[in-house]
Order: C-alpha cells, then structure tokens, then sequence
C-alpha cells in the first residue's frame, strides 16, 4: 500500500470489550481509495464490532480511527468510558461513511423514494428536486424504480437491501461499510445484491465488506482481512491468501466455508 | 316509555354537553403535557426521575379515579387555612378545578406509558440507520422516531380519549352539571331512570362515535406503509375485448 495519498480510512490499535469479553483486542488496518476490502471471520470474531466502530456506532475503548485523514476525536467521560468530544463531528464524519445493513433498517414509515432522499434533504440540506432526481437514477441502476412509492414492507428481502443500498448512495459516499448484506436473505435473493456491490467495487469505490460470501471475498474484493478473536490474522490480496494462507485458522476457515 | 318526554329530556340533557366536552378536552390536553413530562423522566436514564415517574404512575392507574376526585376535592378541603395561606383555596374550592385536576392526573399516568410503548417499539435497526447517515439527535427524534412511534401509539390513545369522555361523568359527583349530572337531576325530579340515562348513555355514546371515527381516520392516514402494496397500474384492455 501507498503511503504516499492519505487512506480513505485508517484504524490504529483498536480495542473494545463489552462487559468482560473482549471483542477488539487491537486491530490495525488501512484501506486506500478505491480497495474493496473483504472481513472475514468466524461469528465473535469481532468483524462486525470492527466495521460499527469506523462510524461510531460502537465507540471504541482505545485506538485511533481516521477517514480520509481525518482522526476521529475520543475522550474520557464519566465512568470511564470513552466518548465523541465532538458529536457534530461525529455526525459529519457520518454523513460521508454510508452503512449497509444486515436486516436493511428502511424506515417503514417513508417509501422507497423517500428513504432515499431523506438523508439528502434532511443531512445534506440538498434541494428536493435534485435530490429526487438522483435517487431515481439510483434506483434505476439498482433495479427498483418501479418499486419507488412502495413501502419497505411491500418488498422482498433482495427488494429492501437494494433499496438500502441506493439510500447509502444517495449520500455520495467517500466511504461504504457492508455489515453481512446478504445473511438475512434467502439464497436465491443474495445474487441480485451481490451483482449491484460487484459494480460499485467495479467503478472503483472504497468499500468494507463484513461477509461470509467466499464467492465475494475472492472475486471481487482487492483485499481480504481474516479476523480471529479480535485480532487481524491475515490480510492480502485473495489470489495471494486464498492459495496459500499463512495462518493455520484461516487455512481452516476456508476448508469449513468452501 | 314517552318518545315526547324522551325527546325533551334529551335536549336539556344536551346543555351539559358543552361542560363534558369542555372536561374532557382540557383534561385531554393537559394530560398529554403532563405525560409528556413523565414519559421523558421515565426515559430519561436518571434514577431519581425515573423512580418518581414509575411512583407516579403506581399510584395514579392503581387507585380509582372517584378517590382521586375526593380527595382532591373533599380531601383537600381539610386543609383549607393552608391552602387559603398560599393562595390555593380560590383553586381547590372550585368542583371545576378539582375535577379538571384529578381528570389531568389520571390520564397523564395512562398515556405516559402510551408514550412509552410507542417510543421503545421503534426499531433500534431504523434507530441506527438513522445515525449512521449523521442524523443529529433532534433530526432523528423528529423524522424517525416520532412518527413511527406516534402510529404505533395511536391506537391505544385512541382508547384513553374515549376512557376520558367517559371518565368526565364522575365530576357529577361533586356537583358538576355535565350530562350525567343533569341526568341526576332531572331523576330526582321526575323518577323516570329509564328514559333519562338512555338518553345519557346516547350522548356518551354518539361522542364516542365520533371520536372513534376521528381516530380511525387519523390512523389510516398516518399508516400507508402497514396496508397493502400499491396496487400496479391497471392495464389498458381494448374496449371491444
């Protein structure tokens, strides 16, 4: 990696328990512009804490988070826990790190249109009718338009995380998370969203991917991180770990999810 | 039974409407303020607010209304030179302000914990989708959170509006002449119970007609997303077909 361009996103460090169990036991890593990076890891390997911490869903316990170069500022507060000094910059930092979910999380109350366009408008503070417009052509490209005065219940699982994704590109990302887009769909729906994330690493965005798609992971990423019990095991290029792995775990993982 | 009489007892029965709606709105809206107040001690993560809400609401849903009503009223009374010494009296005198009082208490209880359940029924996933696209905490509470819990919470303040129109009818018992007490009245001038508290119950039950009605609009108004999908465009058949 380039040392030259600021990362789009650099973890230093990173630590988090919740109670007594140690999720994050230091975890390092730098994605460049453009690198659509795979998280790889058996349930509790802290993959999904990893990915919640880079927009402060979880706030980490210790370590440094920067995007685009940018260092999330953290403090002590009361009772010892680490807190935003600035949560207006937490928001802001927000607003440029677009979120898939697991389970979607469309709001049920807007449609399609107006999930959309709600951050936009609302965040944003862009006009309406630009923002309309966009949300129609993202729409379009991810294969919904139809679906645009629907409301999130009225659509299939593959329906809703597609919509989410369009919400997510709405915002004009300089950065998307994916925590596991495609577990809580049914087998035959993980395709039509793994087609629309094959073309946005494709017209080169920056991309953390929490997934369990091994299909994914080696096709499409530039990059897979295995994590075992918090810590990063192996990081590389797929064509590179997947042939010869040097961790014995992650040697293991892949025999287990081949 | 006399259709005449009937007629006429349900005009004079109507005077007291104006006292009942009166009631019923103001204790209505009053406990919604209060409610308010509560459902925020009750979320609000300090203990000592928390314990007084929680406290609050024990009391005000676990003991009936009409004890309520006297001991506001008649209560209270007994401790008449104290309240003339802080310039309370003129308010606790008043059967109007004590049963005004007691109406807006009880309901608060009720709805803060309304206002509760709708609040904490909004998906935590909606929650955090919101904050993950830098919604502040103002812009969230007012574009997610609130609407989604107010649909939720509608039903069940649709319930407590209609408890509380009924609820007004005990304010009869320390001289208040809304319909019920009218109804009292008019029964110890005529004896006929019969005639006089069907038409009553007509009242109430009209009101409450109404009141149902509004509420089932509002709600279908506030919930396309829980109806079923938009049907697709009708596809043009030809005529002649």
């Amino acid at each position: 990696m380039t040392l030259l361009s600021t990362p789009a996103v650099s973890v230093r460090d990173l630590r988090k328990s919740f109670g007594s169990l140690e999720v994050l036991r230091g975890i390092s890593l730098d994605a460049a512009e453009g690198q659509v990076i795979s998280i790889l890891g058996s349930s509790g390997s802290g993959k999904s804490t990893m990915l919640r911490c880079i927009n402060m869903l979880e706030t980490p316990d210790a370590g440094e988070i920067a995007i685009g170069g940018e260092v999330i500022a953290l403090r002590k507060g009361r009772h010892g826990r680490t807190e935003p000094v600035d949560r207006g910059q937490v928001d802001r930092i927000r607003s440029r790190v677009a979120m898939v979910f697991q389970s979607f999380n469309l709001w049920s109350h807007l449609t399609v249109l107006e999930n959309v366009i709600e951050a936009p408008v609302h965040v944003q503070k862009r006009p309406r009718a630009e923002c309309i417009a966009e949300a129609e052509a993202l729409l379009t490209r991810v294969g919904i338009v139809d679906k645009r005065n629907h409301y999130p219940a009225h659509l299939s699982g593959g329906q809703q995380q597609r919509a989410a994704i369009a919400r997510a590109l709405a915002m004009k990302p300089k950065l998307m998370l994916f925590d596991e887009p495609t577990s809580a769909l049914d087998p035959e729906l993980v395709g039509e969203v793994l087609r629309v994330m094959r073309s946005l690493a494709e017209e080169g965005r920056t991309m953390l991917v929490v997934t369990h798609e091994m299909g994914f992971a080696r096709d499409v990423s530039s990059r897979v991180v295995f994590l075992h019990k918090g810590v990063v095991e192996e990081d590389g290029p797929p064509g590179e770990v997947f042939s010869s792995p040097t961790s014995p775990r992650f040697r293991q993982f892949i025999s287990e999810h081949r | 039974m006399d259709a005449a009489f009937m007629g006429e007892t349900f005009l004079r029965l109507l005077g007291g409407l104006p006292l009942t709606l009166n009631l019923t709105f103001a204790s209505v809206v009053l406990g919604l303020v209060v409610a308010m107040s509560l459902a925020a001690m009750r979320m609000s993560g300090v203990p000592a607010l928390d314990w007084f809400a929680r406290a609050y609401v024990f009391v005000f849903r676990g003991t009936p209304l009409l004890v309520q009503i006297f001991l506001i009223y008649y209560g209270l009374g007994q401790f008449r030179p104290s309240l003339q010494a802080m310039n309370l009296w003129g308010f606790f005198r008043e059967p109007y302000w004590c049963a005004l009082l007691a109406l807006t208490l009880n309901t608060a209880a009720y709805v803060s914990e309304i206002m509760r359940g709708g609040l904490q029924s909004v998906p935590a996933g909606q929650i955090e989708a919101a904050r993950a696209c830098g919604m502040s905490r103002l812009l969230l509470a007012r574009r997610i959170i609130l609407p989604i819990a107010v649909r939720q919470a509608l039903p069940g303040y649709g319930n407590e509006i209609i408890l509380m129109v009924k609820a007004t009818s005990l304010a009869s018992i320390i001289t208040m002449m809304e319909v019920t007490g009218i109804a009292h009245k008019l029964i110890s001038e005529t004896f006929r119970a019969i005639e006089i508290f069907i038409c009553a119950g007509a009242i109430y039950l009209i009101l409450n007609f109404l009141v149902t009605r509004a509420i089932q609009a509002l709600e279908y108004r506030l919930s396309p997303h829980l109806r079923n999908a938009p049907s697709p465009m009708p596809r043009l058949v030809a005529a002649s077909e």
